[in-house]
């Protein structure tokens, strides 16, 4: 029960973390609601116990993507974005009341069909979210991919020189 | 797995697929050696020769039994040689023919090359992938390369336009593709095409069929079908010529030759046909028509790689072992057509100015100053239109018979009805060659068209297109074995 109880908490706050994204009038704060929605999928990881995939989640996302938004937003004028117009609370009822309609719906629809997964139970789980079992089938069976991965970034980071270096006179 | 025994297998591996890693390497090499020694003359001359290397190892592997490497990732052997072969001549004509363009245009960075080589390793995961990881892989590091490339001449804003766009739309249909493959993974447990197929071919869910179309969506994106080709026309146009052909071949090349693979490894065949089918129909039908009004020749082939695209299709929808050589032999065809013309365009363009908008008046009357270029033109433009002794004729025959065996008569007539139109617009630009006056006031002054040389590499790569073309017009040995490769013994390896 307690990881169920935990995964609605932790989804609830995910979801609101990601209207407060969308709604908050200044960047700066999109981005503080982008932070908290990451940090709470990586806590949805963690309930499903894949606890590398969640810490890679906050290094990655929480920590590394974000501080790269916050340079972007810091470097654009913040004062020159277009100014966003005050949110009618009527309308954000509607909007929640409109979210939850369709949510019951698409539940009802889905589990008329095939299209929910099946359950799991969380003893499965356990032996294939850890670290080691990860890092042993990225370094073995997905060894080549890894490699080709490196390239990719490679070429990604010459491309990015490439593209923003100085225009030579002819 | 055995961890002790993994590192030996994978050693092993690493043999099976020398050229990808002799291309890895050669392309890690140039990038060091650039860091060096900036715009070093051998450094071109070095990635030509890994990829010459990648070519022979590769002719020697055509033969050799298909299997699988790297844990059933890869595969190696006849289909995977064959499509390797296809963009390895395709990167090293694009190689050869950028030299003198891209200095010419004041761009002869060495890391193109590196480039280029680094594409082609992903374009030959992609094209020889067992396993959606493999394909997402190499289909991303094709993609931040080609970007990379369309976005090359800054100074332009038509580059800068068309490089934007292309990573936009780009970026998407990642997300689409990536979709896709979860939900292909959610409703069968399996990344391995033959696995996935296996499992489809006892009960299909919803989810599955949703990861099919997003599968779809991002597949025929990268190879410019009709509802997703946007980018097309302006990337092609505003990317440095010689890098439009390369795009304009190997990308759609291993992209189909991947597409091939998931539809016949991992898709029940009935299910998809018709709804392929449809989106081969527009795209043969917009393609060739609006082809028809441009007054850009880039732009005219851009949009006639799109009605290519459809016709490949065609051969995919027959869904036979024909019907998939046919496809994998036009694209063979294809490849040694498109590198030729973008190559004699990138030679025309003489000037950044209209050499960039490279109108079809500007190449009036060419033909005579330049006859080699002009017979060559002349028969990459035939080859393409489809007319009998070329190449292109040939491939038109081979994705077009399986499609009537199957049943799809009424697919073929659009494509018949489509490449005699397309005959329209090749055929006026052999016209404009030759038969147009050169004196024409929109036509360049007498003293640039002397001033423009032609480099002996660029014919002699523009003259290997044009007699292969000829070969494969009245020789069908490669489309025998292209055959071979469908059929129930090689098709039976384990993922």
């Amino acid at each position: 029960m307690t990881p169920q109880f935990l995964f609605f908490c932790l989804a609830i706050v995910a979801i609101t973390a990601a209207l407060g994204m969308l709604i908050a009038r200044s960047p700066v704060s999109s981005a503080l609601w982008l932070i908290l929605n990451l940090f709470c999928v990586a806590g949805l990881y963690l309930t499903m116990n894949a606890q590398f995939l969640a810490v890679v989640q906050v290094l990655v996302y929480a920590g590394a993507i974000m501080v790269l938004f916050l340079f972007v937003i810091m470097l654009l004028n913040v004062a020159a974005l277009p100014s966003v117009r005050d949110i009618d609370w009527r309308l954000g009822v509607g909007f929640v009341l409109g979210v939850a309609l369709l949510a019951q719906l698409s539940y009802a629809i889905a589990s008329s069909t095939d299209l929910m997964p099946a359950e799991v139970s969380l003893e499965s789980t356990v032996a294939t979210g850890s670290v080691e079992v990860v890092a042993k089938e990225l370094f073995t069976r997905f060894a080549m991919p890894l490699e080709m991965i490196g390239v990719l970034l490679l070429a990604a980071t010459i491309g990015a020189v490439l593209l923003a270096r100085r225009v030579s006179p002819k | 797995m055995d961890l002790s025994t993994a590192y030996d297998a994978l050693g092993a591996d690493l043999q099976a697929t020398l050229s990808l890693w002799l291309i890895v390497l050669g392309g890690l090499i140039v990038i060091v050696w650039d860091a060096f020694r900036e715009r070093d003359a051998l450094i071109p001359v070095f990635a030509g020769l890994i990829l010459v290397g990648a070519i022979v190892w590769d002719l020697f592997q055509l033969t050799a039994e298909p299997a699988t490497a790297f844990y059933g990732l890869i595969r190696t052997g006849g289909f995977a040689a064959f499509v390797n072969l296809l963009l390895e001549v395709s990167a090293l004509c694009t190689i050869v023919l950028s030299v003198p363009y891209l200095k010419r245009i004041g761009k002869d960075y060495a890391e193109v090359y590196g480039l280029v080589l680094f594409a082609v390793s992903g374009m030959m995961l992609l094209g020889a992938a067992n396993n959606l990881v493999t394909i997402f892989v190499g289909l991303e590091t094709m993609s931040i390369c080609l970007y990379i490339m369309a976005g090359l001449v800054r100074e332009d804003e038509g580059g800068i336009e068309s490089a934007l766009k292309y990573f936009l739309l780009g970026a998407f249909s990642t997300g689409f593709f990536l979709y896709g493959i979860a939900l292909l993974f959610g409703s069968t447990g399996s990344m391995y095409l033959a696995e996935i197929g296996h499992a489809a071919s006892t009960s299909t869910s919803a989810m599955y069929w949703s990861g099919v179309g997003l599968l779809l969506v991002g597949f025929l994106f990268k190879v410019s079908a009709v509802p997703f080709h946007m980018w097309t026309p302006d990337v092609y146009q505003g990317a440095p010529t010689t890098l439009t052909g390369f795009m304009s071949t190997a990308s759609k090349a291993a992209a189909f030759a991947s597409l091939i693979l998931v539809l016949f490894y991992a898709v029940p065949y009935e299910k998809w046909t018709l709804a392929v089918a449809v989106i081969a129909t527009i795209t043969m039908v917009l393609g060739n028509l609006v082809a028809l009004s441009q007054r850009n020749v880039k732009r005219m082939l851009a949009y006639s790689s799109i009605a290519h695209a459809g016709y490949v299709l065609v051969g995919i929808v027959a869904g036979s072992a024909e019907g998939y050589a046919g496809a994998l032999y036009y694209l063979l065809v294809y490849t040694l057509m498109n590198i030729g013309a973008f190559g004699v365009l990138a030679l025309m363009e003489w000037d950044n100015e209209s050499g960039r908008t490279q109108s079809l008046d500007s190449l009036a009357g060419m033909g005579y100053t330049r006859p080699f270029i002009g017979v060559a033109m002349g028969v990459f433009m035939f080859s393409l239109s489809g007319f009998p002794p070329f190449g292109g004729f040939l491939g038109k025959y081979a994705v077009f018979a399986p499609a009537i065996k199957a049943g799809y008569t009424w697919l073929v007539v659009v494509g018949v009805i489509a490449s005699m139109v397309s005959a329209y617009y090749y055929l006026r630009v052999l016209y404009v060659l030759w038969m147009k006056d050169s004196t024409d006031p929109a036509a360049m002054s007498n003293d640039k068209r002397v001033a423009l040389t032609v480099p002996a590499s660029s014919t002699a790569v523009i003259g290997f297109c044009a007699v292969l073309l000829l070969v494969f017009g009245v020789y069908p040995e490669f489309l025998q074995m292209a055959v071979d490769f469908f059929s129930p013994s090689a098709v039976s390896i384990a993922p």
